[in-house]
This record gives structure tokens, C-alpha cells and sequence, in this order.
């Protein structure tokens, strides 16, 4: 008892105490083993950095262990806390001056946000020259706000997947397609088959209504072209005008479609009901065989489930208009500095390079974890469905764009858009929805 | 923070403020006359009124303030936001489904309450049959919203597919079809206000059960001798004896419904025409950030309290009357 | 609160043991079980409590079943294919890895108990102020507090969370602070309604021996005010358990002051794609109020008001 006790004392005492060098020289030489690429930061010790983040258990974890390096080398120490209501608790505390150093914010549109506030602080120069040789142009664009570059993407995820399962496929004869109307001749001999080819959801609480906007950007990044995507994003077009308008329709084409959908889950308006992380679910029982959704989609498999090529379930890209084009929807994480004390914009920078990029996967060996980080090394990922992940992000055809609706004032990205697009999945005309969203959005 | 720091701070935190009622109580009881009334007034209420000042209405009258503002709190608009609310269809519909939850809820819950503790009282097993009523108070809002969504549940009539919602199952046993409850409107309204029933129930039990306990058992023993029958004892004895606790219960779980939120936001997110005041006020104010339709949905709150207060004063008007 | 224990004597009086004194408000029940005791009353009370208990025993059963099937069967197949794990309640409480299940309890606990005391004792005070102390304004006041209950919780939040940062209390004291002022309005309410129903005469009486209204408070009428209290306390208790927005936003981001709300809001993971843990999550966190309800309840099931006054 008395020698556990000691011990457990002991251990404690070296886990938070990253601060003393006596630990950190030991910890340094176990985990990473060389601190040279961290002498840039020089010595923080008995320095604190707080983090906070949406991201919560299991997957914190691996953040946490990814600070450890930088935490060994420069003697600061990292705080993490993650919480689920974090966008909208956020911005209560940059309004209220309470904000922590460094917040993983997962929209450019609450990055805008609280920049509004006045409370985030503009990235140092080393990050924003990270971002420049790691990152491509449009990703630095989307957290400049008035010309201020405010703090280097973090994680990423590919959206333009379309989940299946490997097996059906090859019993079947059915081949991945790598054209928009070879996905529509599959779904039609689907149900020439008897299946209800396609399964989805969208109930997610407040949110409910979000995967209908990915499929609606995903569709006008095919038909409109990324141009045409951008001044949409930005309202240089009307959300009702014409190419918006027939996107939603083509999506239309898909989820109100009663011979296409909802397999294994009912009619058309069972996708409003169903949530987001059920509707692709009935894949693994055979009453569907197509399910549109993110890379992080991985992680909703029950336990047991092998993802991979020839695995129970796989996704594969969505594809573009012509076997030619690689539109590539995603989304991801940035990371916004509320503080400009030196600690925290030496770990802001390390954030933003390759290193850490690399030490991130290295810390999440189950996988399910990929950043656009051109430093990013693809051979150590682990999971299958990364490394197609990472592959399309890096594919120098990849045209990429961000989730649009994520960039989107919030009274339409995080309100009106979710809104009507499942008043539209249960029954709502195309014009009525595109007409209602153009209102809502901000006049000034 | 250890757990004994933690505990240290509480502990010191319980000892200051014990030291600052018992100074309280120590200048009040100095006071010892009839006519004290003026100043251990002041000095029993001066706490309560310093926290409310500054936690309560300060934060309402700064967002009637701000329901004249724009989404940004900038610009003046004047009715601008208050003029959207009553235009608006969505809106009209949030209203709607407003009154709906607050004409139904507290009276149900009520009824339900007052019924069961009458039945179980003096009841074999009466602790343990209340505490099954009551148990439901015991989940939070969201926890309770969870579970009743998956009673709600629905899965197609489809081969290979299995029903996960009870109340489809039963459907299907019957020999229906599922249904999928939370699209229709207004049935899904009637379906949330079900779990806050469910919820609140017990808060009403417990009150009502309290209170009938207390009815003298002089005024029974009269009524009963006057061969009073047992609806004749409900309505003439036992009602009129715990009126005021049932009124408490339900100005209470009145003013609960108007602010309850979690389960709309829990269940449907407000998708279906199933918004209320509350939750719009929150999605505007947290997901939009629409500061100005939010503080205007905010105060209509304010506003549809008036009735509830009204109604309270005439009662107390009638029982200082007596 | 030492300053509120009641005189023993008076103690002893209004806490007689089992059973009640006879012809009290339980008299009226058992003679209404009496003549209720006719099959349709117990069949209602029957309806009722399954009706009220079943979809808290769906969730008991759904924590011992498999992912698999939680996610594909209702949990009422369960009674023909009756497969148990514990793999729920495992994870429920051994997923918070370093921190556990139990810090957050611990946490819960700090919260809870100032967060209870502080409010139950200044809406004591007010309440007798408003109902036996004459003071000018004292209608006006009370109805001023009593619409107070209409202020939602999400328009103090920026405000108070400003005040907090300035006085550095952000964490425990802000949490404390926050619940003790959103409880105020319906604790003087409640409590004021209970004290009036307390005979004048009673304090006349005490006035007339020349007690003072520090007194009165707390030798007569807190006494007869236990179970109301208790009543209260309980409400109160179950409220501030079941938290997340208040501590999540003046804790400060720190999780060394989250209470379990958030171990379980956390439980599904960032994407809720563990969802089949609530089921065990939510009955763990349940224990506590069901045992303080059961402990508490023997305070007030004799009657909000019952002992010394029915004599």
C-alpha cells in the first residue's frame, strides 16, 4: 500500500510536472529524443498555454499527446480542455475577456466571428510563413480577415466520399464510377436490382439539416464549377439564382428520390428523422449500399467493423463531372490565438509545421486523423480510408474548397441553410428553400 | 486543483458566508420591538436584492435594451425586430407552438401529479411508488429528451428491419404501419410536451402530496361523519385545502414550460415547426448570433409571464382578503 | 448553517417518530385508500406509475445490451434474445482515461452543496421578510421578484461572465454565485407561499412574548418550515446536478471544475457516435439524486406543514 501510494505520488508528480527540467530532459530523451527542432522556441518553462476545443473523448487524447514533444523540449505546459458546446460557449468568453490562449476553431465563419469580438489576436509572422510553403493559397484565405492572417489550419476532413461496401460491390458486379452520370446509371441499376441504393440522415439537434448542405455544395462544386462555388460562398450570386437553384435540385435527383432512397431506414422524410451518425448504418446490414458522407464517417462504425478497401465498408470519391475533374469538398479545424504572449505564439507556430503535423499522427495510431500539411507524411498513416483521404487532398489535380456553408454569415450558415434544407426534405419546393435562405441572409 | 483544495475553498466559501448571515442576523436581532419592520427588512432582503440586481435585472433590462438593436447590436432599428417576430410565418408558428406547451403542459402534469398523490396515499410502498414518479425529475432535460426520442423512433416496414421506438413497435403489433412521429406538425408539439409532462409530474406529486398530508384531520373527520362520498371529498375537502399549493405548482411549471428549451433542441432541433420562444431565442442569440431578433424573442418571454404574475397577485390579493 | 438548527426542544416536538399524530392530512388518505381501494383506483395508480416507469426501465435494460444491437433492435427484444454486457457501463467509467468518472463526482459535489445552502438560506430570510415583516413597497417587491423566474439563463451569461473576469472568480465561486441567483426568484416564491400558510396566530403569539423577528424566524416558524425546505432543497439539488450550461461557462475552461454533466455530454464522443453509452451514463448519474431523493423524502412526506400546528 505505502510503496504504491509513493509510486503513484511519483508518477503524478512527473506527469504535470513537464515544467521542471530535471523530468522534461528524461521525458525529451524517451519520446522524441532530439529537441533540436524545438530550440526555435527557446526556454518556456513555468509557462502556461491554455487550449480549448469542441474535440472531446477519445479523440483529445491524441492532441494531448501531440503537445507533449514541444511541452518535453520547451518546459511550457499545455492545458487542454475540450467541451461539445465549445461554438457556442467560445464566444460567450471572448465577449467577456475570458478566453483561453489558443481555441481549435472547426468553421472560418466563427474564426470571422471572433475576430469581431476583438478579442482573437493576429498570427505571428512564422506561422503565417509556415502557411505559405504547407498549405496551398486558398487554404491561408479562409482565417484572413480585413488582411490579417489570424492562425494556420489544424485538421482536415474530405467530404466528397461516398461510402459502400466492397463486398456487395464485387458480388454484384457493380464498379466504383468516376463520373457523376455513371453514379446515377449505378443507382438506377441498383434499383433495377431491387435495393434502395441510397441511405441518409440529417438529424443532428440544432444542427439538424448539415449533411444537405455538403451534398448541395458538393453538386454545385460539380455543376457550377469552383468559380462559380466561390462567389455563391460569398453571395456574389444569389442564393436563388440559377446554378444554386439547379444544384439543390440535383441533390434532389438523389434524396428525394423515392426508388433511391432512405434503404433500410423508410421514405424520404425518414432522412430528417434519422441522425447523421445512424444513416449510413444499414450499409453493414445490406438494406443500402450508397451513403454520402465525410471521411470522419470512419468513426461511426460499431466497433468491429473493418474499414478498408476490402473490408466490410470503403468509401470512394464522389466523383467530378468528367472522369478529368477532382473537385474535392472538405472541411477542418484552425487554430486562433486569443493571446499574443511569446509562449503562446511559439506553440501557435509550432502548430503550423510539419512537425507537429506529423507528431498529431504519429499520437493517433488508430487513425482518423489528417491534416492539408504538404509536410504531412502519407506513409505513417495508418487507416485506409486517411490515407485515401490524404492522397485526394494531395492529388495536385485536387481543385479543393471548403465546406461553404461553414464560411457563410452565421444566420445562414449555422441557421437558415440547416433550416430549409429539412423543411425541403419534407416536402418544401427547390425555389421556396433557395427564395427563403436568399432572405435570410444579412444585409450588411 | 486537488480534491482537498477544492474542498478547502468550499468549505471556506460555506464559513464566510455563514459569517456574513450570522453578522445579519446578529444587527437584526438587535431589533427586537414590534415596529422593527423597516430595517431587518432591509437587512434580511439586501442580499437577495444586491444578487438579482446585478445577476438578473441588470442582464434583462440590458437586453430590452438591446431588442431595439440590429443583429450586431449597432444600429438602432426601433420595432424592426419585434415587427419580424409577429410577420414572420416561422415565427408566428414558434408563437403558436408557445401557447400550445404552456396551456398544456402545467395542467396535465398537474392533474397527473395530484391524481397519483391521492392514489398512492397512504398507499402499502407509498415512498417507494412516489419514487417512481418522481424519478424522471432525477434525469436532466437532455438525458430525458434522449430517451424519449428513441420511444419516438422510427424504422420503415421494411424486410430486415426492425423497429427501435416502442411506440412504433406497438403500432406494429397492432397490425399498423410506423409512423414517423416527429415530422408531422402539430402532433410532434403535443409529443414534446409529452416529456416535459413525464418530467414535471413529479415536481407536482411531490408538492400536492405534501400539502394534502397537511389538511387538518378535524375537517375530514367531519365530512366524513357528514357521509361525504369520495369525489364529494375531493371536490369539497381535499381541493380547496391545497388550492394554494396547486397554484404554486402551476405558476411553477408554467413559467418552467415558457423557459424550457433542451428538449426542442434535444429532439428536433427546432426542425418540423417545432420551435418555441425559448429556443428561438437561443438559436438566434447562440447559432445566428443575431443579438437583436434574440433580446426581442427574450423579452417576449418577459411579456408572456404577465398573465402568470397577474393571476398570481389576484390569488394573493384573495388569501391577505381572508 | 449552525444559525438555523432549531432549539432541540422544538426539535423533538415537530420530529416525532413513525407513525403521524393521529387525525393528521394522512388520515385523510387512508381513509380515501379506503374507500379508493376499489380495483380501478389501484389500476390507475398501476397505469401510471408503468406508464411513468418504462421508459426509464427501457433505458436500464438498453445499458446492458451491445452495441450492435442497442443500435439496430428495440431494447423489449431483449426478453427473447437476452444478451448482457457490461461493456457499456466499462467504458462509462474508464473512457475519461486520466481525469475518471469519479473527479467529476467530486466536482458535482463542490457545486452542489453552496450552490444549495447559499440560496436556501438568503430566500429564507426574504421570504419572511415579504410574508410576516410590514415594510412599505413589500406587494410591489415581491411581485418584482417573483417575474424574476422569467429571465432565461443565456442573457446573464455575458454580463455575468464580464463581472466574474473583473473580480477574478471565474471557477467554483462563479458557479456558486450564478446558481445561487437564478434560484433566488423561485425559492422566495416557493417559501414565501409556505410561510403564509402558517396561522397568524402562531406569531402573534410569539410576538407577544416579546420574540423578535430573528426569533420568530428561527425558533417558530423554521421548525415548521423543515419539510418545505426539504422539499426545496431537493428541487434545488436536482437542478444544480443536472447543470452543464451554467458550469461550462464560468468554469473558465478549466475541466478541474466540470461537473459529471460534462463527463457525460462528453461520453459520445465529438460526433456522438458512441451514443449507446448514455443509456449506462445516465443511469450512474442518476444515483446520486435518486439516493438524496429517498434519503430526503422522510422530511417532507409527513406534509409540507405538518406537526405542531394540527393539534
Amino acid at each position: 500500500m505505502a510503496i504504491a501510494g509513493v509510486l503513484s505520488v511519483g508518477l503524478l508528480a512527473s506527469a504535470c510536472g513537464g515544467s521542471s527540467s530535471d523530468t522534461s530532459s528524461t521525458a525529451s530523451g524517451a519520446s522524441s529524443g532530439d529537441c533540436s527542432a524545438y530550440t526555435q522556441y527557446g526556454d518556456l518553462s513555468g509557462k502556461t498555454i491554455s487550449v480549448s476545443a469542441g474535440i472531446v473523448t477519445p479523440e483529445d487524447t491524441a492532441y494531448i499527446d501531440s503537445y507533449k514533444p514541444f511541452e518535453d523540449c520547451t518546459g511550457a505546459k499545455v492545458t487542454y480542455d475540450g467541451n461539445k458546446d465549445f461554438e457556442t460557449q467560445i464566444l460567450v468568453r471572448a465577449r467577456a475577456g475570458n478566453p483561453p490562449d489558443i481555441a481549435i476553431v472547426p468553421q472560418p465563419g466563427l474564426v470571422k466571428q471572433l475576430v469581431a469580438t476583438g478579442a482573437a489576436k493576429p498570427a505571428p509572422k512564422a506561422v503565417a510563413d509556415n502557411v505559405d510553403k504547407f498549405w496551398s493559397p486558398e487554404w491561408k484565405a479562409y482565417t484572413t480577415v480585413d488582411g490579417k492572417y489570424y492562425g494556420a489550419p489544424s485538421g482536415a476532413s474530405v467530404k466528397s466520399l461516398v461510402w459502400y461496401s466492397p463486398s456487395e460491390f464485387k458480388d454484384s458486379g457493380y464498379a466504383v464510377p468516376t463520373t457523376l452520370d455513371e453514379l446515377k446509371t449505378l443507382s438506377d441499376k441498383m434499383v433495377s436490382d431491387g435495393k434502395k441504393p441510397w441511405c441518409a440522415g440529417i438529424s443532428s439537434g440544432e444542427a439538424t439539416g448539415w449533411p444537405i448542405t455538403d451534398w448541395m455544395e458538393d453538386m454545385m462544386l460539380r455543376s457550377a464549377g469552383p468559380a462559380e462555388y466561390d462567389k455563391w460562398v460569398n453571395h456574389q450570386i444569389a442564393f436563388n439564382s440559377a446554378e444554386p437553384t439547379k444544384a439543390l435540385d440535383m441533390v434532389g435527383e438523389y434524396l428525394k428520390n423515392p426508388a433511391y432512397v432512405n434503404g433500410g431506414l423508410g421514405d424520404v422524410t425518414s432522412i430528417a428523422t434519422t441522425t447523421f451518425q445512424d444513416g449510413g448504418l444499414p450499409i453493414l446490414d445490406g438494406t443500402c449500399s450508397l451513403h454520402r458522407q465525410a471521411s470522419f464517417y470512419a468513426a461511426n462504425w460499431p466497433k468491429g467493423t473493418t474499414v478498408a478497401e476490402d473490408g466490410d465498408v470503403f468509401a470512394f470519391y464522389l466523383p467530378g463531372k468528367t472522369a478529368g475533374d477532382k473537385p474535392v469538398l472538405g472541411g477542418g479545424e484552425f487554430n486562433v490565438a486569443f493571446s499574443d504572449r511569446p509562449e503562446v505564439q511559439a506553440f501557435q507556430t509550432y502548430l503550423s509545421t510539419d512537425t507537429w503535423a506529423n507528431n498529431k499522427v504519429a499520437a493517433t495510431p488508430n487513425g482518423g486523423w489528417i491534416s492539408a500539411n504538404k509536410g504531412l507524411d502519407a506513409s505513417k498513416l495508418s487507416s485506409p480510408i486517411d490515407k485515401l483521404s490524404a492522397d485526394l487532398l494531395q492529388d495536385p489535380k485536387t481543385v479543393f474548397r471548403f465546406d461553404g456553408s461553414d464560411q457563410m454569415p452565421a444566420a445562414v450558415g449555422s441557421n437558415s441553410f440547416w433550416k430549409q434544407a429539412t423543411a425541403w426534405i419534407t416536402g418544401q419546393s427547390t425555389k421556396d428553400t433557395v427564395d427563403n435562405i436568399e432572405a435570410s441572409w444579412p444585409t450588411s | 486543483m486537488t480534491t482537498l483544495e477544492k474542498l478547502t475553498s468550499m468549505a471556506g466559501a460555506l464559513l464566510l458566508f455563514g459569517a456574513v448571515m450570522g453578522l445579519i442576523l446578529y444587527i437584526a436581532g438587535r431589533f427586537g420591538e414590534r415596529r422593527a419592520g423597516k430595517p431587518v427588512a432591509f437587512l434580511f432582503l439586501l442580499p437577495t436584492a444586491l444578487l438579482v440586481a446585478v445577476g438578473l435585472v441588470y442582464p434583462a433590462l440590458r437586453t430590452i435594451y438591446q431588442s431595439f438593436f440590429d443583429a450586431g447590436g449597432t444600429s438602432f432599428v426601433g420595432l424592426d425586430n419585434f415587427a419580424t417576430i409577429f410577420t414572420s410565418s416561422d415565427e408566428l408558428t414558434v408563437l403558436r407552438n408557445t401557447v400550445l406547451w404552456v396551456v398544456v403542459t402545467p395542467f396535465i402534469a398537474t392533474a397527473v401529479g395530484l391524481l397519483y398523490a391521492i392514489l398512492v396515499d397512504g398507499a402499502r410502498m407509498e415512498a417507494f411508488a412516489k419514487a417512481l414518479i418522481f424519478l424522471p425529475m432525477a434525469i436532466s432535460f437532455v438525458g430525458a429528451s434522449i430517451i424519449w426520442k428513441f420511444i419516438y423512433a422510427y424504422r420503415p416496414d421494411q424486410a430486415n428491419v426492425k423497429q427501435i421506438g416502442v411506440l412504433n413497435q406497438i403500432v406494429v403489433w397492432l397490425g399498423g404501419t410506423p409512423v414517423n412521429w416527429l415530422v408531422g406538425s402539430p402532433l410532434n408539439t403535443l409529443l414534446l410536451i409529452v416529456i416535459l409532462i413525464w418530467i414535471q409530474a413529479g415536481f407536482a406529486m411531490t408538492i400536492l402530496s405534501a400539502a394534502i398530508k397537511a389538511i387538518p384531520g378535524d375537517i375530514v373527520e367531519a365530512a366524513r361523519l357528514d357521509g361525504v362520498t369520495t369525489l364529494g371529498m375531493f371536490r369539497f375537502v381535499t381541493l380547496p385545502s391545497i388550492r394554494p399549493a396547486v397554484v404554486v405548482v402551476l405558476t411553477t411549471i408554467g413559467i418552467a414550460t415558457l423557459k424550457v428549451f433542451d428538449i426542442v433542441r434535444t429532439v428536433t432541433g427546432g426542425s418540423f415547426n417545432t420551435s418555441v420562444v425559448a429556443y428561438e431565442f437561443y438559436s438566434q442569440t447562440f447559432s445566428s448570433s443575431n443579438q437583436g431578433l434574440g433580446s426581442a424573442l427574450a423579452v417576449l418571454l418577459f411579456v408572456l409571464v404577465i398573465p402568470i404574475v397577474a393571476y398570481n397577485i389576484r390569488q394573493m390579493r384573495a388569501t391577505e382578503a381572508r | 448553517m449552525t444559525t438555523f438548527t432549531p432549539p432541540p426542544v422544538l426539535e423533538k416536538k415537530n420530529d416525532p417518530p413513525v407513525p403521524p399524530p393521529p387525525l393528521s392530512g394522512s388520515e385523510v388518505a387512508e381513509s380515501a385508500a379506503k374507500r379508493l381501494s376499489r380495483p380501478w383506483a389501484t389500476a390507475a395508480a398501476l397505469i401510471i406509475a408503468v406508464l411513468w416507469t418504462i421508459p426509464t426501465f427501457g433505458l436500464l435494460v438498453s445499458s446492458f445490451r451491445p452495441e450492435k444491437l442497442t443500435k439496430t433492435t428495440g431494447w423489449w427484444t431483449f426478453f427473447s434474445n437476452p444478451t448482457v454486457t457490461l461493456d457499456n457501463y466499462r467504458a462509462v467509467l474508464t473512457t475519461e482515461g486520466s481525469s475518471g468518472l469519479g473527479k467529476y463526482v467530486i466536482n458535482s459535489f463542490i457545486i452542489v452543496i453552496p450552490s444549495v445552502v447559499i440560496p436556501l438560506v438568503l430566500a429564507t430570510l426574504a421570504a419572511y421578510a415579504f410574508a410576516w415583516v410590514k415594510f412599505p413597497g413589500r406587494n410591489v417587491l415581491f411581485i418584482a421578484v417573483f417575474a424574476l423566474q422569467i429571465v432565461p439563463i443565456q442573457v446573464t451569461l455575458l454580463p455575468l461572465l464580464k463581472l466574474y473576469v473583473k473580480g477574478d472568480l471565474v471557477g467554483f465561486p462563479a458557479i456558486w454565485i450564478s446558481h445561487s441567483i437564478f434560484a433566488l426568484p423561485l425559492a422566495i416564491f416557493l417559501l414565501h407561499n409556505f410561510m403564509r400558510e402558517i396561522p397568524a396566530e402562531l406569531i402573534e403569539a410569539a410576538r407577544v412574548d416579546g420574540a423578535g423577528h430573528v426569533k420568530i424566524l428561527t425558533a417558530v416558524l423554521l421548525p415548521l418550515l423543515k419539510p418545505a425546505i426539504a422539499a426545496f432543497g431537493i428541487f434545488q439539488f436536482l437542478w444544480v446536478w443536472n447543470d452543464l450550461l451554467v458550469a461550462l461557462v464560468f468554469a473558465g475552461g478549466g475541466s478541474d471544475v466540470a461537473p459529471i454533466t460534462k463527463g457525460l455530454a462528453d461520453l459520445s464522443g465529438t460526433r456522438d457516435s458512441a451514443w449507446h453509452l448514455l443509456s449506462a451514463g445516465a443511469l450512474v448519474a442518476i444515483i446520486v439524486p435518486v439516493v438524496v431523493f429517498l434519503s430526503l423524502q422522510r422530511y417532507f412526506v409527513r406534509g409540507l406543514l405538518a406537526g405542531g400546528l394540527k393539534g
